[in-house]
């Protein structure tokens, strides 16, 4: 078994309207003169250490464990996987 | 019969003594406070879930309770032609126990908003509703960071009548500034397919008696004798 680290973040749906980030981006950067910044959407990040034979078989718990715990709502959530990469490689 | 109410209690509830309160001294009818994990469905004839903060909201407001044994027993209930109501967080507990439909998000001022508001009774045939008026205006408050409601499937809602209750204002106008959270065409409220499951974010338990009630008015109390209502209605 190898040690992976995968990290994944959940974003609200396009249809669901997302007032963290309208806030941040009207209220801050647009304020501020950061007008080329059209458009933002925010997100939950986890950061998660698994043991698995290899980087697939590691991400493919991770997705089978967020559908089956529901980490993430499939009403108004779409889960993205932003990395899987090998532990000792990132964090000796 | 003796009728007998379960209120559920989480980590975290914390409406839970006010909702045993007006169901034992406001309404007389016999409540008892259960811990979600020795939760017996079947030794009761309707349970609530009440509002709060069950186990910190951490994720998301309701998820990590919707995985509690009481859910399953919850679950059983509905199949046994029991009615449960989810108020607030209890609501949150119910879709993301998929017992509901939809979601709740968070406001969009992004703010705890902490109120007296109206809704409008839009189906009035549900275990808790049954002595409503249909289009009654009540008055009752709100308490919530999440409760904007989301679906995509507003049509399928619509069709089924599953939207019980709207936010609207004096005239009944489920308009924007209406509105408090965000939600979805003003909605406060939903039901299950077979109505015996109501969820929505207003505090009936709030609105049970006049000294709470800026209005005078005790509108919450009329979802507990719709359920007492509908208990005995399926006895006979």
């Amino acid at each position: 078994m190898n040690s992976f680290i995968v990290e994944i973040v959940m974003t609200l749906k396009s249809a669901a309207r997302d007032p963290v980030a309208e806030t941040i981006q009207r209220d801050l950067i647009a304020k501020k003169g950061y007008n080329m910044i059209s458009n933002i959407r925010s997100g939950q990040y986890l950061k998660i250490d698994i043991e698995a034979e290899d980087m697939n078989s590691a991400k493919e718990i991770i997705i089978e464990m967020c559908n089956k715990l529901r980490i993430f709502n499939p009403v108004t959530q779409n889960l993205n996987i932003l990395n899987v990469s090998k532990k000792n490689s990132r964090e000796l | 019969m003796n009728i007998k109410i379960a209120v559920i209690q989480f980590p975290g509830s914390n409406c839970d003594l006010d909702t045993l309160y007006v169901l034992n001294n406001v309404m007389k009818i016999d409540a008892e406070l259960v811990w979600h994990k020795q939760f017996d469905g079947s030794k009761f004839d309707g349970a609530v879930l009440p509002g709060g903060f069950s186990f910190g909201d951490y994720l998301r407001a309701g998820i990590i309770a919707a995985h509690s044994p009481a859910i399953d027993q919850a679950r059983q209930m509905l199949n046994d032609d029991k009615p449960i109501i989810g108020t607030c967080n209890g609501f949150q507990i119910l879709t993301e126990a998929q017992l509901l439909p939809g979601a709740l998000l968070q406001n969009d001022s992004l703010k705890f908003i902490c109120k007296w508001i109206r809704i409008r009774v839009d189906n009035n045939q549900t275990a808790f509703t049954n002595k409503m008026g249909l289009g009654d205006i009540l008055d009752i408050p709100i308490a919530h960071g999440e409760g904007r409601y989301f679906t995509e499937k507003l049509k399928e809602l619509e069709e089924n009548n599953q939207i019980v209750f709207r936010y609207v204002n004096e005239s009944g106008e489920a308009e924007e500034n209406a509105n408090p959270n965000g939600s979805l065409e003003n909605i406060a409220g939903v039901c299950d397919l077979e109505q015996k499951c109501v969820g929505l974010m207003p505090h009936p338990e709030r609105a049970s008696e006049t000294i709470l009630s800026p209005e005078k008015t005790v509108h919450g109390k009329l979802f507990f004798s719709s359920m007492l209502n509908f208990i005995e209605r399926n006895v006979k």
